[in-house]
């Protein structure tokens, strides 16, 4: 089999596994509605602090509803052994891992993209922002799923990996949520949001490039 | 020279020559910082805008180098370990964890205790203030992933690609947290103007630093020591030592 077609068999693999299991990608997705909801009732509904706070209040949901879908990413495969098989293909693993990332990012991070102009109304976004905040999803969500990728890749062997693994993918995630939450902040003030957009996209870049590297060597060593 | 490397860390000879390095070490740290203690403290003029309370500088900036230095000691142990698999880079890393974590959080708490006479607050969400947080909770997921896992080489092969995902993190999260902080205060007022410190002022700050440097590579050599011990307790070279503590100890 081609690598081509391996990747695109086993991208096709993971959704359909992901759309006849619907809570795998709707209770993160239901997390991130309830998580930016709570804001407003534990502040006030004054609409002028719900829009200074959209940007980071929106983002932090996006990364722990993030958090909470990256167990799904290699758990169910380590667990039946499906992961092992991967590893012993003739195909580069770290290949196989882009290909699973890109799954992951459909299901989990591409709701999170529809879902966000609902809880932008919600939390009195202007109509520009919004599309500088979609931009911002759309570049940063996929970078959640690689970079979460190496630390589910360190704890998968472990029983209680939940709480580790926020420690060890949250402080990595700092980056994407400066840039992410700073250009949304920047659109609301009327300035330039390019650089942050260019950031961002060379963070997706590098990301792209590395993390599938080290996810494959940490896989690796899970498997041991 | 690759061999001559090859046989310094095998683990009979790095049992041997670490513990000198610890010794001499430890000494120079000594040294170093009981005569950096009398310049910072009593042999230094105070600050002209911060009075007394510069001399915090004296234990905050060594804390500060060695939070990092420590990072990238663990970052190069690790590399080494992956690529050649010498463990005792593994133990060497594994030991310097906690002491880094430590100084980070040293570097944080004398941070905290110079800002209040400075800015009047003890926490201001300066960058380096950020950035030295954010290396902290670095620190700490390395240490709970080593801890985690029950297997000794797993554990050391896990928290190694994690180190170096970190140390590749690292600038990234730096200058993204400066660019954000820059953002939301302005031109800040709180960086320290250093450029051209008083050699009565360096002085001290250069002992103390190096001084707490030599004590890390000290207690960071007796901590892969012991591991090292603990792990290799069949090997024949380990039962030769204790055979031989325990004979002269009787004697």
């Amino acid at each position: 089999m081609s690598l081509l077609r391996a990747g695109s068999a086993l991208l096709r693999r993971d959704l359909s596994l992901a759309m006849r299991q619907r809570g795998q990608w709707l209770n993160p997705l239901l997390f991130f509605v309830l998580v930016v909801a709570l804001f407003p009732l534990g502040l006030n509904p004054d609409p002028n602090l719900l829009r200074t706070i959209a940007p980071g209040v929106i983002w932090v949901g996006a990364l722990l509803a993030a958090m909470l879908s990256l167990e799904t990413l290699f758990r169910s495969d380590f667990d039946d052994g499906s992961l092992e098989q991967m590893a012993l293909t003739s195909h580069p693993l770290a290949l196989l891992v882009l290909a699973k990332s890109m799954a992951h990012w459909l299901v989990s991070g591409l709701p999170l993209l529809l879902m966000a102009p609902l809880l932008a109304l919600l939390l009195n976004l202007e109509s520009h922002a919004v599309l500088i905040l979609l931009t911002t999803l759309a570049l940063g969500t996929p970078l959640l799923s690689l970079i979460g990728g190496i630390g589910v890749a360190l704890t998968v062997g472990l029983r209680r990996g939940g709480v580790l693994l926020s420690l060890l993918v949250l402080p990595l995630y700092v980056p994407v949520l400066i840039f992410a939450a700073g250009a949304v902040g920047n659109a609301q003030a009327g300035m330039a949001v390019t650089g942050q957009l260019a950031f961002l996209g060379a963070l997706l870049a590098l990301a792209i490039a590395l993390a599938p590297l080290a996810t494959a060597a940490a896989l690796r060593i899970s498997l041991d | 020279m690759w061999a001559w490397l090859h046989r310094l860390a095998s683990p009979k000879r790095f049992y041997r020559w670490s513990g000198t390095l610890a010794r001499w070490a430890g000494w120079f740290s000594l040294l170093l910082g009981v005569s950096g203690l009398y310049y910072a403290l009593l042999a230094s003029p105070p600050d002209y805008q911060q009075g007394e309370s510069v001399r915090i500088m004296y234990v905050h900036v060594p804390a500060a180098w060695l939070s990092m230095f420590i990072y990238m000691n663990i970052a190069a142990a690790s590399l080494i370990s992956l690529v050649w698999r010498i463990k005792v880079a593994d133990m060497f890393a594994a030991a310097s964890a906690p002491i880094g974590a430590w100084f980070t959080f040293l570097a944080l708490v004398t941070g905290a205790l110079w800002g209040k006479p400075m800015w009047g607050a003890w926490w201001i969400w300066d960058a380096r203030l950020t950035a030295e947080l954010i290396l902290l909770f670095l620190y700490l997921g390395y240490i709970g992933l080593l801890s985690s896992i029950d297997e000794r080489d797993t554990a050391a092969r896990a928290a190694a690609v994690l180190a170096l995902v970190g140390v590749v993190n690292i600038p990234i999260i730096h200058y993204s947290v400066e660019w954000w902080s820059t953002l939301h205060q302005g031109a800040t007022v709180t960086k320290f103007e250093k450029p051209s410190l008083p050699w009565s002022m360096l002085r001290p700050l250069l002992l103390m630093s190096l001084s707490a440097t030599l004590f890390y590579i000290m207690v960071a050599m007796r901590q892969a020591r012991a591991e090292l011990l603990s792990r290799e307790t069949d090997s024949s070279w380990v039962r030769e030592l204790v055979a031989g503590q325990l004979g002269s100890g009787s004697r």
